[in-house]
């Protein structure tokens, strides 16, 4: 990106001379798969086993999103990635007041055990890995989903997956939080310590920085908060008396594709490099598989335009290749009309065809990390690195991300950002091609998919039904036993698993932790 | 010289992507004007009574759910209930046309959609006093 007056700098604010050697570059990293992984977690990389191409969707009932996960698959997809509407992320049933005009909107409404059953129909869980975006109420959400695959004669122990569960970031970036951090924290090592013993297979955790970056961080600041993020999860569960290596395997990582090529190439390399050095210094990780970071990526909602939607193709490619480049094991395309609202199906597929260029067409799979000894490259990946460590430091001394989240620290350096970043744009100086250069006239725009009401009234009939039907003495049996053990240190998962197969709701299952732990509101800050 | 203005900036509904909200309160505030901002997860009836409250001539409400046809409606209905139709009303958000259209007609003042510059917001909360 350019500055003016001839400046030139990453999108972040890097500096960019107009020549590297050999002395900006630094000692080469080792090989792809050696420590500390700057290259790449594998040997291969892609010659053995391309990314997953995950494209993550969800929208009206649960029997329309199983209809596109079905269609998805057909078209080649990979693996699944649930997308929940606002009342499921906020812990709220779809009849509940709070849900009017929200159902199905942004994604798929989730209630109930059937509901997830419905989700999944004809879709084998034991073979199908499926990403589940969902933070606060992650643990009961997830308890549907272990049940659902049960029903469905699939052993716990094959299944295959992830829950993004990453609460820290809610607070930081996305702000769908229930209840405040410490009772949520230890909600998120419940489903680590149990995954650990019942799901060796399932990533209980995804720690992002997709939101952080979405919510107008640097790529630096989407760096340093989601490793210090990670040190906090894991600090976590060695308190509640894990070993390192029983669990740190199965954390997985997301992070955006953004716009600025290089840097964002360089963010993924820095991001292995650290999380590797960290694990071993903080936490004498031995194990390999604990120091290796796995991630999935998704290309940058908040860069696409409504304006000239069909330039967003371009920017998704892009940002689609440095992810590759930068070594995702799992990949999102965003489709061209989200700027608009949710994908329609022509622009869905349009966007997974965009990987399958990427991986089948390009070349780009066949070498891994090809940018490596790229002095351009190096350069910005120590740079980064240096600079996430400044940040981890800072947060360090603050006592951790907690108190950090608690003194407003991660948020105001966010909003600064997102606020220096659209004066950039207002002023020229940042170029947005169709929206602030380049306007000419817009092509016509996108077919969109619209979603009426009709979700809403039909999910909240299956909901009075269910109260009907289930055995609502037992239901509530199962509620107050959860309630007993939130009291207690006892792990959650047994007692929420029962209110699922009881038949209790999630905004039942919600509402009684509420009782117990309490709920968060942020200070409103400018 | 005149009193600032006084913008009362909202985010209703069961959506966290503050991030435009917050963007534009800046902008507002660095414009002169005084912006009280809410937070998140605000109902219609907590939007009108901070209105009155703060004694605001101007809400902006930042919507990117798809919830607007449900939350606006509400915002407009009990504003001329409560006889509170001085205060105008902006909507920001991922709108399509014919809904920006519609909250129009309800008498939104004006529907931003996305990429609307700073300063043409800035300028309408400005031509909403005036009006």
């Amino acid at each position: 990106m350019s500055g003016s007056h001839g400046n030139f700098a990453t999108l972040g604010g890097i500096p960019v001379e107009a020549c590297y050697g050999p002395e900006d570059a630094g000692p080469p990293a080792p090989p792809p798969g050696q420590h500390p992984c700057t290259r790449g977690i594998h040997e291969s990389m892609y010659r053995d086993r391309l990314w997953t191409m995950r494209q993550f969707a969800g929208f009206s009932t649960p029997e329309e999103t199983n209809r596109r996960f079905r269609y998805l698959l057909e078209q080649g997809q990979t693996g699944l990635s649930v997308a929940f509407d606002l009342p499921t992320l906020m812990g709220y049933d779809a009849d509940a007041p709070l849900a009017a005009g929200e159902v199905g909107r942004c994604g798929v409404p989730v209630s109930s055990l059937d509901d997830m059953e419905t989700l999944f129909d004809g879709i084998p869980l034991a073979d199908v890995s499926v990403s589940m975006t969902i933070n606060s109420p992650a643990a009961p959400i997830w308890a549907m989903y272990l049940v659902a695959a049960e029903k469905q004669g699939a052993d716990l122990s094959r299944l295959s997956g992830t829950l993004q569960n990453d609460i820290l970031k809610e607070y930081i970036a996305q702000k769908e939080y229930i209840y405040p951090p410490r009772p949520s924290m230890r909600l998120v090592t419940d489903t680590i310590e149990f995954g650990a013993r019942h799901t060796p297979r399932f990533n209980p955790i995804s720690i992002s920085g997709y939101h952080i970056r979405e919510a107008g961080s640097t790529a630096l600041q989407e760096l340093a908060f989601t490793l210090c993020d990670g040190l906090e999860y894991a600090g976590w569960a060695i308190e509640r008396g894990m070993a390192i290596d029983d669990f740190a395997p199965r954390f997985s990582f997301f992070f955006n594709a953004h716009n600025d090529f290089f840097e964002e190439i360089a963010k993924y390399r820095a991001a292995r490099k650290l999380w590797a050095e960290l694990m071993r210094e903080r936490y004498g990780a031995k194990d390999e598989r604990s120091l290796k970071l796995r991630f999935h990526a998704q290309t940058a909602g908040c860069s696409l335009t409504w304006q000239q939607p069909y330039n967003n193709v371009v920017r998704t490619t892009l940002q689609a290749m440095a992810a590759v480049l930068g070594g995702a094991q799992s990949l999102h395309t965003n489709s061209l009309d989200e700027a608009w609202a949710l994908p329609g199906e022509h622009a869905a597929t349009l966007a997974l065809r965009t990987q399958q260029v990427i991986a089948y067409e390009s070349g780009i799979a066949a070498e891994p990390d090809p940018f490596g000894g790229s002095y351009f490259v190096e350069h910005l990946t120590t740079e980064l690195a240096r600079g996430a460590r400044q940040y981890i430091e800072k947060i360090d001394a603050m006592g951790g991300m907690i108190p950090a989240i608690e003194s407003g620290y991660p948020q105001a350096e966010i909003a600064r950002a997102s606020y220096e970043y659209q004066r950039r744009v207002e002023s020229g100086d940042a170029v947005v091609v169709g929206v602030n250069r380049y306007r000419g006239s817009d092509a016509a725009g996108p077919e969109i998919l619209r979603i009426d009401s009709s979700a809403e009234t039909l999910q909240t009939e299956k909901l009075r039904l269910l109260r009907a039907r289930r055995n609502n003495e037992e239901s509530t049996q199962t509620l107050n036993a959860l309630k007993r053990a939130a009291e207690t240190n006892a792990n959650l998962m047994p007692p929420m698993l029962d209110a699922v197969r009881a038949h209790a709701t999630l905004g039942e299952i919600c509402a009684a932790l509420k009782d117990v732990f309490g709920t968060w509101e942020e200070r409103p800050h400018i | 010289m005149n009193a600032p203005i006084r913008v009362l900036v909202a985010k209703p509904g069961l959506d966290g992507h503050d991030r435009g909200a917050k963007v534009i309160a800046r902008a507002l505030r660095d414009a002169g004007m005084e912006v009280i901002y809410t937070g998140l997860r605000q109902t219609p009836e907590m939007i009108v009574n901070a209105a009155l409250q703060e004694d605001v001539r101007v809400i902006g409400l930042s919507i990117l759910s798809g919830a607007h046809n449900a939350i606006v409606p509400r915002v407009m209905d009990l504003l001329r209930e409560r006889e509170m139709t001085a205060v105008k009303v902006i909507v920001g958000g991922i709108i399509p046309d014919e809904d920006a259209r519609e909250l129009e007609r309800l008498g939104v003042f004006r529907v931003f959609q996305p990429g609307a510059s700073l300063d043409a917001i800035v300028n309408s909360v400005r031509e909403a006093i005036d009006c």
